[in-house]
Formats: structure tokens, C-alpha cells, sequence
């Protein structure tokens, strides 16, 4: 059966392909070997964004390669890498607030409000109000806004004001669970238990343990209810 | 992208048994049933998926054909020609991998005071860490301990893991934890700051730390971020094609190459850390696979040419339902809990034809004998195999809204893609998840037969025995990573450089000659061959 073909354009070059394929597996059906533009594959890993334009549409769209269906007409672009700014830190000794975060990224207050960077973003996150909320200094609300981020860079790729959004919002998660986030009590608790040995012997004598040994302790563990 | 015409065809079968099945249970396998099942269609099980290797240290040991392949090939090296009188690289300890296990490799041993050096092959952060979704176990509740932990790892792995690294495992588990809590990692918190965690597959104790279900994207951003933020140097792009030795069984470095230039670089190191993660797209009996584009069996490639053991490589995890259906996300991961649910397993008549939660192999090996043996599985427009997953019974079962609630991110994927589980079944086939085994290593993760090599994460055997639990292998990465890292400084203070040489190389070659292994194939392959006009088939079902 002859499948359905769809024509693309890769930098400026025509290929035909089979309809229904994705961006990625399109451009490989093509015969491009990625070196660079691919890497999960499952839209985790933000390696493969991706910059396109329909036939009598002027606006640019993006996507990620390994999520995005080709259509007839589509005229495309990878952007695997940005040279993006990234301010370097030890979390540890910085305060989670404005003062900080804008020593560290100055141009965070240069946003003009265009909303680009929302328009941008394959993973559909709100951009432009995580980043407000950052120069709010409210920082639980940029880091929940922003925890789906995968850091493609299209946001940055696009800003007029030449923001970096996502390394802005890493820095913001990483304040929000090392400064205001509660610490897991229990967890203090068992590390200290860990560090002082409580555990070293008993494991010890399970190293030793026969199959038949284990199998009875495994068989005879109580499972916690749901 | 929704169902075509010919698959909402398809579909009709399985909504008009619907009620017919609401009130149906598929009978469970009797032990006898099961043991054949797996032995017929299994691909662990199966003698035509393996065979023995006939050269280096573990020869004789069965492995599927695509890692034999692999390790029965040439080196991209002229051992004989290839120069190493000028050395590019001069450092205490050389990570090859930029993943969980190679990043906290890096933060550890930079930490020592080493100076070091992080090659890897696409950009730091690639690997199959970013893509975990479920969790990582620890076992930091009052009501669990480490030997808990331990028994739940063992009965999962068979009884046969390695006894000193499960230690190594659980023992370290809270450690790494508060580690990365340190570090501004992003756990899922109840609002007095405890841990959110649930059960996994075979856990006794809910142990089962998350970050929504980004949980490895949020542990490898993590630790990415901190290692540019301690400007430890970083060559992306770079994958090591060969180690370095001494002549003889202590490695001293490796050979990298730009993937862009193909220029190669020498990199003298007095401790070398392999975290390069394993081998899903060599895509084991042509399964789909839910990894990374760089799991190509490198570092298990190069530390067997230098004498490096390999253990556990012929069992395979296989994971019952990747889907099958759209194209676009073939072989990804479908949550057990769909099933869990209650959604059945249903065939091309819209028939059940196993209970669906029997274990992962024995379902795994029902949908390959509906598709492949009974041909009553469906075959989409892109050849891909694959059988109902009758997601619709879950609402049916527990009301209107239980999806949305329940499994919302698998809502999501689909509803990307235009199709509506709750009212659609969705297609399912196995995909190939991980490499159980690798290269035998002790609990500082040094190799047990290679001096100044250490090998962590996925590349690495033992740990998980012949299979891992849900939750392990982000843990894993970690725990092992970090006593790499720490082991590899500290070992580098008692190595002195010295000469480099791929003697070892040689040797392995003229083992291939005298085995009647003549080849023109080398390895490590580095990308998998998906571009049209060099496709292996079956590899990839756009082909």
C-alpha cells in the first residue's frame, strides 16, 4: 500500500514524506543522521525544539520535533542550542528573593509583558506570569508555575528582552526547595540513624543470609496498606 | 492525529463486548501455564534471541544478538597506528556520561578536590534519567528500614542480586535523598515538609519519593545546573570510543571524538568513571524501547575490551504496555496503574486473553503471543504490532472522572494526540526498559577485574540481580554515581601517570581473528541507525 505523502521543508529544502510522521522521524526518513536536535525522544529532555511556518501564514511556530506531526506545506527549523546566559551560584548561601535573583539576573526586569515566550513554549506553560511572579520575589508560585519546564529554549530564543526564562526559573526551583519548601523531618532523622551505624550490623548479617533465608523474611514481610 | 477510520473499525469490536467483560475474569495462569508461556514467548527465554560470546573474559556467557554484535566488533581504532604521544586531556579522574550517575560522579569527585573532566556523547543531561517519571525509593519513614528496602530488592532481582551493592543501595538511599534536598531538588512534600511516597511494584513500605511525574527530569536538572554552577569542565558532543590501559588490565584514560568534526582527542586519566547508561536502542529482538537516543551500550562496549566482566546481560526488562498507537510516542511507557484499574487486555475480536495483572513477563509475553502466534493483535498503518489496552472499563468501573483524577498525565499524552482514553481503549505492545545486567563491579563500583575503571548506573551489573524494581534505577544512578566519584578521587591519589597504550585493543582483535570473527563492523556504534538508507529492520517502526 502507498502511504500518504506530505511535502516538507527542511532548511529551505523539499522532501516528501510519509504523512502522520513526526518532525524527527520525518527528518530521519529524509536520511538526516541527529546529531544534535534529538535525544529522549518522548518530550522530556527538550533537545529538540523546533521553529516552523505554514503556507500563507506568517506567524512562527515551535515545537518539539519528537511531539509534532508534520503537515503539508510545513517549512522548518531545529534550534538544538541557544547561547543562552547562565548565571553560576552556590544555592546554598543565596536568599530566596528578588534582591538575589536579580543580582544574579539582571535583565529579569527588562521584561516588556509581550507574552512571547508563553506563545513559545511547547510544554504550554505560562512564561510570561511565571516570570512575573519571579519579579513579584514570589517564588513558590514561579516554581510551581514553571516545574514543567524542559529547558528547550525556545522562550529565551524568542524574548525581546533577552531574557533567559528558563535558567531564571531553575534558579528560582531550586531556591524555592532549598530555602522555602519544609525539610523532611523524617528524612534528617534517618540520615542522622544512618551516619551514626544503626543499620550497619543488621545489613551486614543480611549479606550473609542464605536464598532460602531471604526467601522465608521476604515471604514473611507485611505489606503497608494502600 | 486520532484514530483512523480503520482503527475506529478496530475499536467497535472492543466496545461491543464491553459489557460482556464488565462482568468477566480472565482466568489466571496456573504456575505450569505461566513457566510455558514465558519459555514460548519470552524473549529472556527464548534460545533464538542469545547466543554465547566467543571472545574476552566472559566467553561463553549467552546475550542477546544485538550485544554480542556489538561486542564481537572492531574498535574505530587502528590500535597499531593510532597516535597517543600527545595527550589533550591531563586529569585525576575522567567521567564518560553525562547522566544522573556521571553528573553526581562529577559533583563528588570535584568535591575531593580532583581535578576532572565530564565526556559525553550528546549534551550533559541526556540519558535515560531525564525521562524517569515514577520515583526513587528510600527508605526514610519511621515504619521502613534499610533492610526492609533490602528484602524487597532482593525478592525482586530473584534472590540472585549481588548481596554488597543491594547493601551499598539501601543503605545509601536516605543519604542521597537529603543530598538532593540539599541541593533545591523539588520532592513532592506534604506542607509540614514530609515526604509525599506511594508503593511501587514489589515495595513492602511506600517508599516512593516523586517530583510530580518529572521525578528524573528534576533530579537530573539538578544536578546539571550544579555542575556548570561549579564550572567543572564539560565536553559535550564527545563520547569516548575507546579506553586507554597500560598494556595489560589497569585502564589509563580514553579516546574521545568529536561526533561533529570526528577529530579525536586523548585524554590521560589516573581513574576512569563509565556511566554511560545501557543498551535499549540496540532495540533487543526488535522491540521498541523507552530510552534515550544515546542508550547504545558504549561504555559496556569498551570496558569488555579491556577485560571488564559482564554479568546478568541475558536478562532483559521488558515492560508490558508501551503504547503502540500514535506513532509518535511508540514504546513509551504506559503506568502499570492503568491496569491496576481495572482496564483489560483485549484482542482484535475484543476478546480478553490474559488477566492483566499477572507479573510484567507473563503479560508481556501474552500480548507477543496474541500478536505475533495467534495474529489476533492489530497491526497499525506504520506495521507497528500491538493489542488494546481497554482504558473506557476504568470509568465504567469507578465512575465518570476517575481517569482525570487518577492518571492525569496519561490523559494528557493522549489528549495531545486527539484520542480520549476515557472513551477509547489505546494500543499497547512490550517495550524493551532496561538492561538488568553489566559490568561486575564491587560496592565502590571499581570493576572486579579492571584496576583504576569504575563503572555506575545502568551500565553496571549486580545490583538489581535479573530484574529491577520501579523506583530503583534513579536511585541507583545516584548511590553509585556519588561512590564512583568519591572512589575515583580518592583512588587518583595513589596513581602515577603513565605510558598510554591500546595494547588491549590489539589483543581483543586477535582474539576475534582466532575465533573466526572477520568483520568490518565497529563499535561502539555511538548513534542508533534510524536515518532512512541505513536502517536495520525492524529498528524503528517509521521504516
Amino acid at each position: 500500500m502507498e502511504k500518504e505523502k506530505v511535502r516538507i521543508f527542511i532548511m529551505g529544502k523539499a522532501y516528501e514524506v510519509p504523512k502522520g510522521l513526526t518532525i524527527m522521524k520525518a527528518m530521519e526518513h529524509a536520511g538526516y543522521q541527529f546529531i544534535r536536535g534529538c535525544g529522549c525522544r518522548g518530550g522530556f529532555c527538550g533537545a529538540c525544539g523546533t521553529v516552523y511556518r505554514m503556507p500563507g501564514d506568517y506567524r512562527l511556530m515551535v515545537g518539539l520535533a519528537c511531539q509534532t506531526v508534520v503537515e503539508d506545506g510545513m517549512y522548518l527549523t531545529q534550534i538544538p542550542v541557544f547561547p543562552a546566559n547562565k548565571a553560576t551560584y552556590d544555592v546554598e548561601k543565596l536568599r530566596p528573593g528578588l534582591s538575589d535573583i536579580i543580582k544574579l539576573y539582571p535583565e529579569l526586569t527588562r521584561c516588556l509583558g509581550c507574552n512571547t515566550c508563553t506563545k513559545a513554549c511547547p510544554q504550554d506553560l505560562d512564561v510570561m506570569n511565571y516570570m512575573a511572579a519571579a519579579m513579584r520575589g514570589d517564588i513558590e508560585r514561579a516554581a510551581d508555575m514553571s516545574f514543567d519546564c524542559l529547558m528547550c529554549g525556545l522562550c529565551a530564543a524568542r524574548c525581546p528582552a533577552e531574557t533567559v526564562q528558563y535558567n531564571i526559573a531553575i534558579l528560582i526551583r531550586r531556591l524555592y526547595a532549598r530555602h522555602v519548601a519544609p525539610r523532611a523531618k523524617h528524612l534528617a532523622s534517618r540520615v542522622g540513624e544512618i551516619l551514626d551505624g544503626a543499620f550497619d550490623r543488621s545489613l551486614d548479617e543480611m549479606t550473609e543470609f542464605t536464598r532460602a533465608e531471604l526467601e522465608t523474611l521476604y515471604n514473611q514481610r507485611d505489606i503497608e496498606p494502600e | 492525529m486520532s484514530y483512523t477510520p480503520k482503527m475506529n473499525e478496530f475499536i467497535q469490536a472492543v466496545e461491543a463486548t464491553r459489557q460482556k467483560r464488565y462482568d468477566e475474569r480472565h482466568a489466571r495462569l496456573s504456575p505450569e501455564e505461566k513457566q510455558q508461556l514465558l519459555e514460548d514467548f519470552h524473549p529472556d527465554y527464548r534460545p533464538d534471541t542469545m547466543r554465547p560470546i566467543k571472545v574476552g573474559v566472559s566467553k561463553g556467557s549467552v546475550m542477546p544478538h544485538e550485544l554480542v554484535d556489538v561486542l564481537e566488533s572492531r574498535s574505530r581504532l587502528d590500535s597499531d597506528k593510532f597516535p597517543l604521544n600527545k595527550i589533550d586531556y591531563d586529569v585525576d579522574v575522567l567521567i564518560i556520561g553525562g547522566g544522573g550517575a556521571g553528573s553526581s560522579a562529577a559533583l563528588m569527585a570535584h568535591a575531593e578536590g580532583a581535578n576532572v573532566l565530564l565526556a559525553t556523547k550528546l549534551r550533559l543531561g541526556d540519558a535515560n534519567t531525564m525521562m524517569a517519571q515514577g520515583g526513587i525509593q528510600a527508605a526514610d519513614k519511621a515504619n521502613d528500614s534499610p533492610n526492609l528496602h533490602y528484602l524487597d530488592v532482593m525478592g525482586g532481582g530473584g534472590f540472585a542480586n549481588k548481596p554488597e551493592l543491594v547493601k551499598a543501595l539501601v543503605h545509601d538511599a536516605p543519604l542521597v535523598i537529603k543530598w538532593l534536598e540539599d541541593l533545591g531538588c523539588m520532592f513532592d512534600k506534604e506542607s509540614d515538609g514530609t515526604m509525599v511516597t506511594q508503593h511501587g511494584g514489589g515495595t513492602c513500605r511506600k517508599r516512593m519519593h516523586a517530583a510530580r511525574d518529572y521525578s528524573g527530569a528534576e533530579i537530573m536538572r539538578t544536578l546539571r545546573d550544579e555542575v556548570r554552577n561549579r564550572e567543572i569542565p564539560v565536553l559535550e558532543f564527545s563520547p569516548a570510543v575507546e579506553l586507554l590501559s597500560d598494556g595489560e588490565y589497569a585502564c589509563r584514560g580514553a579516546v574521545l571524538m568529536n561526533l561533529e568534526t570526528k577529530e579525536f582527542f586523548v585524554v590521560r586519566a589516573k581513574t576512569v568513571v563509565i556511566s554511560t547508561g545501557g543498551f535499549g536502542r540496540l532495540h533487543i529482538d526488535d522491540f521498541p524501547t523507552t530510552n534515550h537516543y544515546g542508550a547504545t551500550a558504549d561504555g559496556l562496549v569498551m570496558a569488555y575490551r579491556l577485560g571488564g566482566r559482564l554479568v546478568f546481560l541475558d536478562a532483559t526488562q521488558f515492560h508490558p504496555t508501551g503504547a503502540a498507537y500514535p506513532e509518535q510516542i511508540v514504546g513509551l511507557l504506559i503506568t502499570e496503574k492503568v491496569r491496576g484499574l481495572g482496564a483489560q487486555l483485549v484482542n482484535i475480536h475484543g476478546e480478553q486473553f490474559v488477566y492483566p495483572l499477572e507479573t510484567r513477563d507473563a503479560v508481556s509475553s501474552a500480548i507477543i503471543r496474541e500478536c505475533l502466534d495467534r495474529k489476533k493483535g492489530i497491526v497499525t498503518e506504520t506495521g507497528q504490532h500491538g493489542v488494546w489496552l481497554d482504558s473506557p472499563m476504568i470509568e465504567r468501573i469507578h465512575g465518570e472522572g476517575t481517569i482525570l483524577r487518577s492518571l492525569p498525565a496519561m490523559y494528557r499524552q493522549y489528549a495531545r494526540f486527539g484520542i480520549d482514553m476515557r472513551k477509547t481503549p489505546i494500543l499497547v505492545f512490550p517495550t524493551l526498559h532496561y538492561q538488568n545486567g553489566g559490568v561486575d563491579i564491587r560496592d565502590d563500583t571499581s570493576v572486579t577485574t579492571v584496576e583504576n575503571l569504575f563503572v555506575a548506573g545502568e551500565t553496571s551489573g549486580g545490583v538489581h540481580g535479573r530484574n529491577r524494581l520501579m523506583g530503583n534505577s534513579l536511585l541507583d544512578v545516584v548511590v553509585f554515581g556519588r561512590r564512583a566519584g568519591m572512589a575515583g578521587a580518592e583512588r587518583a591519589r595513589h596513581v602515577k601517570p603513565g605510558a598510554l597504550s591500546l595494547a588491549h585493543v590489539s589483543r581483543y582483535h586477535k582474539e576475534l581473528e582466532d575465533a573466526g570473527l572477520v568483520t568490518d563492523k565497529v563499535s561502539p556504534i555511538l548513534l542508533p541507525p534510524y536515518a532512512r538508507y541505513q536502517s536495520v529492520p525492524g529498528a524503528d517502526p517509521a521504516v
